[in-house]
């Protein structure tokens, strides 16, 4: 937790008084970019379960069904591969549908067959 | 289906059928500010959009020739009272009101549901968004925008463990705005900041795809601090930080806007704080947009206290500007929003922004007074903060050492921020790096994603995702057969069927109702006086719900609410029929085409002259203001002598006043002067008018009269009916 501090902006401010208006504000956006940088990079290269829902929802899947399949993916340490990427292989896999392939994850079944199109997933 | 302003919503109607509705169109509707404004009634508005095609305009329109001008910015009102299908009703009152930004409020505890819900189920302090829910109201406003003549904006939020799922949502079912901002879920929600970060960035490009404003969610700050004032320097970095970031993950700057609120209110004097902040804000955020919201803060029961701060927030709005200005209810420091409630803070900003139109071109602010150097110092106060984020390891770091929401003016510190653990919090330990073969086939999805080479689109690979084939969405309509807004309407079919009524605020017939008294007495005396008042009425449930002080000892006004028992039955229920009401100009046309000449008189032994005085004197409104001649001929005249001046003048009307009716003396009073008049002959070419607080149309006339005015009646009701009684007979 951070202390209680008395309001010393006189002399902090001391280093921004001359700048001119418009290099205060670009100074603002200069460190509102670098603040949020990292975080974007953090977004661009991670994933979550609600992110891979989200994308068996755009594949033609309900929310319960969804559910379901992203949570065999996390149980399965497929997460990181994208749970539209476990439902298309196995599509392709086994020549059915994207639909019933992705059903057949979300009643729990062909999870062994999925783990191995990968490798074996993390454990 | 099609709604006809004199008929209800078909609620049921809307319920039909949504596995097949499409939204007719996505993204976020701007009005149109009129460029070279428009002239409506006697007036010139510069900040105006077209008018609407149906509308209730503000009381004093009816002085201007009925006009309702309508500002340049979209105005907002917020609706969710747990039950969706009765909000659609009022939404469509809001509507009329000028509201074309429908935020739909979500009910507790969804921020943390790990998924979709589904169905109609009952909220608490709003309503559960599920994919019916959205669809039915989508639908319902799609119907209420044409009934109005202009396109409705439909809002909900993007946050909680579930963005990335409720952005699709949204962005299939043709919501146009949402909240959207991860520092939301961090600190007030106590999501895990990692994550919420992490889903955010899929959230808004999703959000971006449908074009969808985003609002953000800093304004919380403000709502929280004990001090709200102090918090500003936090304001313009949580601001930026969103901003930052959305722009980042692809949002296009004019799609982004900023939640803010004026900080304090009175009795503080608020524009000192107000303004500088409002001014900071718009120079350093000059790309994005504004959404100006009322202040929530400080608000507590009493509903006039709450119109002035938000009327002076609107103030702060015309001096520097919004996109879209919402509104809060005047009743939202003490109960969920009532339905009148909605329509008062609609009519709140409609009437400043229209008094205020104009306003910059009036007075300028100067940028060189104190107002400059406040401007200033927020502007480094924020820098300051930034830097001293970025010097303690970043965001997360910050958050974790309480940086946030804390009491001090920065860098004044309370020490008592608001801390969260990056490994702590609602779905912590979730995120998983996305590996090397990491696939999504779909669109617009945020973030690396290792598409086979050759591919055109990512989801050429499963024949097409549901943002370019809708038809692939799958429809759950409700999962509990009991939780569900169909059985809700059933347990009532009957009660409407019948043409019974019942009170409301904002459920179907609960009988709600508020009383306001004032009892003579102390403060608490008389709060339990008004109780028992409002138990003798015969109300259930009562509970004192604002209260003001006029005197410690003279008196104190109390407003209860309370429940009402019983319906009223519409098929047994006596309306007289409504007297046909000319236009002011009808009427002084027909006078100066024809002038009239009227006697008048309070008759019998009766000295009460208020009551015709209001309605002949021409600076009440009265008779003379039309035109129309009148002979007052005093108090305590006899009925033959006002008919006798009424012959010698040639009058066209007699008009008598008779308030004292102790043994019906007012109805003797009547029939005298319409048998004196038959005695004379003069009862054909004389309109008899009877007025007084005992008086009725219907007891006029069964008296012998023409027609008779009761309490309250003004000038011009009588000038009308009149000119019409006389246009009658000519006919």
């Amino acid at each position: 937790m951070t202390q209680a501090r008395h309001d010393d902006f006189a002399q902090r401010r001391l280093a921004l008084a001359d700048l001119p208006e418009a290099e205060l504000e670009a100074r603002f956006w200069r460190l509102a970019g670098e603040l949020v940088a990292p975080m974007v990079e953090l977004a661009r290269t991670h994933t979550s379960p609600s992110i891979e829902r989200s994308v068996l929802l755009r594949m033609g899947f309900s929310g319960d069904e969804a559910r379901a399949i992203a949570s065999g993916c996390v149980d399965h340490g497929l997460l990181g591969k994208g749970a539209g990427h476990v439902v298309w292989r196995l599509a392709q896999a086994r020549g059915t549908s994207i639909r019933e392939a992705g059903l057949l994850l979300a009643a729990g079944q062909a999870w062994d067959q999925a783990t191995a199109l990968f490798g074996g997933g993390r454990p | 289906m099609k709604l006809h302003p004199e008929r209800k919503l078909d609620v049921e109607g809307v319920l039909q059928d949504l596995a097949t509705y499409r939204p007719r169109r996505r993204g976020w509707s701007w009005r149109r500010q009129e460029p070279d404004g428009l002239e409506l009634g006697p007036f010139h508005y510069k900040q105006v959009s077209r008018p609407l095609a149906h509308s209730i305009p503000l009381p004093a329109a009816k002085y201007f020739g009925g006009i309702d001008p309508q500002a340049e910015m979209v105005i907002t009102t917020e609706i969710a009272s747990g039950r969706f299908e009765d909000d659609l009703r009022r939404m469509r009152m809001a509507a009329w009101h000028g509201a074309d930004h429908i935020m739909v409020i979500r009910t507790a505890g969804q921020s943390h549901f790990d998924g979709l819900i589904e169905g109609t189920p009952e909220g608490v302090g709003g309503v559960p968004i599920t994919r019916k829910q959205l669809r039915a109201t989508r639908k319902a406003l799609d119907l209420i925008e044409d009934e109005v003549g202009r396109p409705i904006n439909f809002h909900s939020y993007v946050s909680g463990v579930a963005g990335p799922e409720i952005a699709v949502l949204f962005a299939e079912e043709g919501v146009n705005g949402a909240h959207q901002d991860p520092q939301y879920n961090v600190l007030y929600r106590n999501v895990n900041m990692v994550r919420s970060f992490v889903d955010a960035a899929v959230a808004k490009q999703l959000m971006a795809w449908a074009g969808m404003l985003q609002i953000d969610g800093a304004h919380n700050a403000n709502a929280t601090a004990r001090e709200a004032w102090k918090v500003l320097p936090e304001l313009l970095v949580q601001h930026a930080i969103n901003c930052a970031y959305s722009a980042a993950a692809g949002m296009p700057k004019e799609l982004i806007a900023l939640s803010t609120v004026p900080p304090t209110a009175p009795p503080a004097p608020a524009l000192w704080l107000d303004l500088p902040y409002a001014v900071a804000l718009r120079e350093l955020f000059r790309d994005y947009r504004f959404r100006a919201q009322m202040n929530t803060r400080y608000m507590e029961s009493d509903t006039r206290e709450v119109t002035v701060t938000h009327a002076l927030n609107l103030l702060i709005t015309r001096l520097t500007s919004a996109d879209v200005q919402s509104t809060i209810t005047p009743d939202e420091g003490r109960n969920v929003p009532w339905h009148y409630y909605n329509v008062q803070a609609l009519d709140t900003a409609k009437q400043a922004l229209a008094g205020m139109d104009g306003l910059k071109e009036l007075v300028r602010l100067d940028r060189g007074g104190p107002l400059g150097t406040k401007v200033r110092e927020l502007k480094e106060r924020a820098v300051l903060f930034l830097e001293e984020i970025l010097a303690t390891g970043g965001y997360f770091r910050a958050v974790e050492q309480g940086f946030f929401v804390d009491s001090g003016y920065y860098p004044g510190r309370g020490g008592d921020g608001i801390a969260r653990r990056a490994d702590g919090g609602v779905g912590a330990a979730t995120i998983v790096p996305r590996d090397e073969d990491y696939l999504a086939p779909v669109c617009e999805h945020f973030g690396a994603n290792h598409l086979p080479p050759g591919s055109n689109a990512p989801c050429e690979l499963i024949g097409g995702c549901t943002l370019c084939h809708p038809d692939k969405i799958v429809y759950v309509d409700e999962l509990d057969e009991d939780d569900n807004a169909a059985v809700r309407l059933a347990a009532h079919a009957e009660h409407r069927a019948t043409g019974l009524v019942r009170p409301e605020v904002q459920w179907y017939a609960d009988g709600i109702v508020t009383v306001r008294l004032f009892i003579p007495a102390e403060p608490r005396t008389a709060q339990f006086a008004a109780l028992a008042a409002c138990e003798r009425l015969g109300l259930a449930e009562l509970e004192v719900i604002n209260k003001i002080v006029a005197h410690p000892a003279e008196g104190t006004m109390v407003d209860v609410r309370g429940k009402v028992t019983f319906d009223i039955d519409l098929a047994t229920l006596k309306v007289p029929p409504e007297r046909p009401s000319l236009s002011e100009d009808a009427i002084r046309a027909d006078i100066a085409a024809r002038p009239m000449a009227i006697v008048a008189a309070t008759v019998g032994e009766d000295e009460h002259s208020v009551g015709m005085r209001e309605i002949i004197d021409i600076k009440h409104g009265g008779l003379e203001k039309y035109g129309i001649t009148c002979h007052y001929l005093g108090t305590s005249v006899p009925v033959a002598k006002v008919v006798d001046a009424a012959v010698e003048t040639a009058a066209d009307a007699v008009l008598i006043s008779t308030i004292i009716t102790h043994a019906d003396i007012h109805r003797l009073n009547m029939r005298r002067l319409d048998s004196i008049c038959r005695e004379k002959g003069v009862r054909d070419r004389l309109l008899l008018v009877a007025g007084g607080t005992q008086v009725t149309d219907e007891l006029a006339r069964e008296c012998g009269l023409d027609g008779g005015f009761g309490r309250g009646a003004k000038g011009l009701e009588v000038a009308s009916f009149l000119v019409a009684q006389r246009r009658a007979r000519s006919r």
